[in-house]
């Protein structure tokens, strides 16, 4: 990439210019002579949040293995960057090459969050490209989307030519050959679409058509020019012998998570009843311990990181946990490597580990009963006792921590005050229990509780329900802050129910609230998972101006029979399961891990074998 | 080896990385070589590395210092090319030795420089021809104001396309003058934009700095 002095003039002017310039070890840059498709991977999200992930990690180097294919990297310039560009008239680079965004054939959106809705439009507007799909008629400027949001991105649906439901790394690969034939034997944009429907895990919204009824629910959705009437999602099935970047960018300035990220498994074996990431990520399958050992050494090897944290749903529910950390332990104590293991559950077993892995430095614990009582606990499915969470924090306390966080979430269904109230009792337990535990009591103990307000989300047990208002959401918390006054230890955080709203609107909205997103961006929203620009008012005000009435989206509980605007999306878990589970959490029965006796949620389909061995 | 100097340059894109930036980056890329760099003991272990005069984000130089110790002898004159294998883009190891001197005689730097938008090389001479050029800045306590004639040896500025063209010797530490200070000093004169690159590093006696 050239700078020239324009550039560099601007560079001069904005905060932590190192973020937008590229020249990382690690990147990939070809020959344009040898390259017949431009990929522009965006993130929409600052470079620090994007070049975090490892989705985004994973997706570079399988394209960039395609020979004729170079796919480079596209973030979300910050604000004061990004007004920097648009009074300048630049447009919006690709990191590798400096190039604009116009230049590429492909721009492809990585979504895990649907706050960054605002933001894909923004990129794509500051990169001359433009952002509705009908405005796009060449083969050029194919815009698609994959990651979590993909399970409803109907309220991105007139934006995105192309999406990917699931797992992308076999489905991109087959959908950029397609795309590199179309470009090779000159078909039009209507052609290559109807063509790359075919393929499983590819979601095309421009080839679905939506009928409303009058009281605003979905009559039917329709598939046409031969799209399946029903998207199935793409995994990969062998997990183990699937791509992982040993080799990835390593950033030369500071991002959020700077380390090497294992990912152990995929899927979740526990069935949380609110958690979206645990029923769309089905079926569970785990790489094996040395498989794991090795990519480890050879992905610290190879970008000089001095840190290593396993990823995954629930680390704790990995089999051969002990083994693999025992393996990397040998490898990085020698050399100074510090081991993180987020996501661990409150047991016996996993605080054993706990205490293998950190023995050196001890950062703080962290656990999410997410309910209050065993009655609420029951109900969302989270298998964890009083009396497992006790007992953990009796072991670290024991072994010298003295500070825990504990999360939960308020609005939860069913919630009583008696359950918001045995918040408050469960963490004077907690502190209860340091009390009798602590070797030393003159360091004093922290105990902090955070609560977000519960969003219902697509292809979950709790898709129907309603999300409890703002003022009932402050009230609750409210209630919380009296019960835990007069308790010195114990911190209350509490996330703000704003974002809460918007993003319960978004996660279960429709078609039509594409109107919104547009309008909010119009009305300058980018960015908006950052406190520092989001508005609630700039949502309110366009949910009426676009005849939508946001509260139909987010707090309204819907029936079971009611056609949800998702249901052309098949991420493998049946609506049956999701139904039989939601009568179970009324009736707070609990549902055994898939380990303990198979659900039948219907994930294991999707293996040849038809079994999962999570 | 306790004591060892990598001189390098640092230019291109990665004239924005911050000193941070830079810092860790040094860390990760002899990591990444195999060259064991030594740690400091303790409860945080840290590279034993620190970079002698560090650059503002946005100056590039052809004469960057860094001091640095490894837990093992290697061959310094092969080191450069080992680590340049694993460097991100814009920045050389240029040589490796054990150093002559300490970091803090190194006095003098040559830079060169375009300014862009502002007066011609006629009006830069004159105006930094002068006995006196007091610069005033905010210091820890309030303003202050300094004279940094003395600080500027050899400064030469000649019309080119576009702009003009600047070479200097200027202080490197004290007093430190950078050029950004040079620019300060234009007060209304200033161009609107600049960029320098250092050159080559001296000793107070204008000796080469090794």
């Amino acid at each position: 990439m050239e700078m020239n002095e324009h550039i560099d003039a601007l560079l001069r002017q904005v905060q932590r210019p190192a973020r937008y310039v590229g020249g990382e070890y690690g990147q990939v840059v070809k020959d344009k002579a040898d390259v017949d498709v431009r990929f522009a991977f965006c993130f929409p999200d600052t470079y620090e949040i994007g070049m975090s992930n490892l989705g985004m990690k994973i997706l570079y180097g399988v394209l960039n293995d395609m020979p004729g294919v170079w796919c480079e990297r596209v973030f979300a310039p910050w604000g004061d960057m990004a007004e920097k560009l648009r009074q300048e008239h630049i447009p919006l680079w690709a990191l590798e090459s400096g190039d604009p965004l116009y230049d590429f054939d492909v721009i492809a959106f990585s979504i895990g969050y649907e706050m960054a809705y605002t933001t894909v439009l923004d990129m794509l507007d500051l990169g001359g490209v433009p952002i509705r799909a009908a405005e796009r008629t060449g083969l050029e400027h194919m815009v698609m989307a994959g990651g979590g949001c993909m399970c409803n991105i109907e309220p991105m649906a007139d934006f995105f030519d192309l999406c990917f439901l699931g797992e992308g790394e076999d489905v991109d690969r087959e959908v950029l050959a397609l795309y590199q034939k179309a470009k090779r034997e000159g078909w039009d944009k209507p052609r290559f679409l109807r063509e790359a429907a075919k393929i499983e895990g590819v979601y095309i919204p421009s080839l679905y058509d939506i009928r409303y009824n009058t009281d605003g629910t979905v009559a039917a959705i329709t598939a046409k020019d031969g799209a399946p009437a029903k998207v199935r999602k793409r995994i990969v099935e062998d997990f183990d012998a699937c791509y992982f970047p040993t080799k990835p960018v390593v950033p030369s300035t500071e991002i959020v998570h700077d380390r090497v990220s294992l990912e152990v498994f995929r899927g979740c074996i526990r069935g949380c009843r609110f958690c979206q990431a645990g029923h769309t990520n089905r079926p569970v399958r785990s790489r094996k311990a040395e498989t794991l050992l090795r990519l480890g050494k050879e992905t610290l090897e190879n970008t000089g990181y001095q840190e290593l944290n396993l990823s995954s749903l629930s680390t704790s529910d990995y089999r051969e946990l002990s083994e693999l950390c025992d393996g990397l332990l040998d490898y990085c104590r020698p050399r100074g490597i510090s081991l993180s293991l987020p996501s661990l559950r409150a047991d016996n077993f996993s605080m054993d580990i706990m205490h293998r892995v950190q023995q050196v430095r001890k950062s703080g614990l962290t656990f999410a009963p997410e309910a209050g009582t065993q009655r609420l606990r029951d109900v969302i499915n989270k298998n964890v006792t009083e009396e497992d969470l006790l007992n953990s924090c009796r072991i670290a306390f024991q072994g010298g921590w003295n500070g825990v966080k504990l999360y939960f979430m308020l609005g939860l269904p069913t919630e009583t005050d008696e359950d918001v109230l045995g918040i408050a009792d469960l963490a004077k337990k907690v502190y209860w229990t340091w009390r009798e535990a602590a070797p030393d009591r003159s360091r004093g103990v922290r105990i902090t509780v955070s609560t977000s307000e519960f969003i219902p989300k697509p292809h979950t047990p709790f898709q129907w329900e309603a999300q409890i208002s703002r003022e009932e959401y402050l009230r609750r918390v409210k209630l919380l802050t009296d019960a835990l006054a007069k308790a010195k230890s114990i911190t209350y955080n509490w996330h703000d129910a704003e974002m809460s709203l918007v993003e319960a609107a978004l996660a279960r909205g429709d078609r039509r609230v594409g109107a919104v997103v547009e309008e909010v961006w119009k009305n300058g929203g980018r960015l908006e998972s950052w406190s520092d620009y989001f508005t609630l008012d700039r949502w309110l005000e366009a949910f009426p101006a676009c005849g939508l009435d946001i509260d139909f989206y987010a707090t309204r509980g819907r029936p079971t029979e009611e056609l949800q605007p998702w249901e052309h999306m098949d991420c493998a878990v049946s609506r049956r399961h999701l139904e039989r589970e939601r009568e179970r959490a009324y009736e707070g029965v609990l549902t055994p891990d898939c380990r303990a006796g198979c659900a039948g949620c219907g994930a294991s389909r999707l293996l040849k074998e038809g079994v999962c061995r999570g | 080896m306790d004591k060892l100097r990598l001189k390098f340059s640092k230019t291109g894109r990665a004239v924005y990385l911050s000193h941070l930036d830079l810092m860790r980056t040094m860390q990760r890329v002899f990591s990444r070589a195999g060259v064991p760099l030594k740690y400091s003991e303790g409860f945080n272990p840290h590279a034993k590395i620190s970079i002698i005069l560090p650059l503002s984000v946005g100056t590039a130089s052809l004469c960057e210092y860094m001091d640095f110790a490894l837990t093992e002898d290697r061959d310094l004159a092969a080191l450069p090319e080992a680590l340049n294998a694993y460097m991100p883009e814009g920045i050389e190891a240029l040589e490796a030795y054990e150093p002559p001197c300490k970091g803090a005689e190194l006095r003098w730097l040559l830079v060169e420089g375009v300014m862009k938008g502002g007066r011609d090389a006629a009006f830069y001479t004159e105006f930094f021809a002068r006995d006196t050029i007091p610069v005033t800045r905010k210091a820890k306590r309030g303003m202050r104001t300094d004279d940094i004639a003395p600080a500027i040896q050899a400064v030469q500025f000649s019309d080119m396309e576009g702009g003009v063209a600047v070479k200097a010797i200027l202080h490197a530490q004290d007093p430190t003058v950078s050029p950004e200070l040079m620019m300060t000093a234009l007060g209304e004169d200033a161009p609107a934009y600049w960029r320098f690159t250092r050159l080559e590093a001296f000793q107070e006696d204008l000796a080469p700095f090794r």
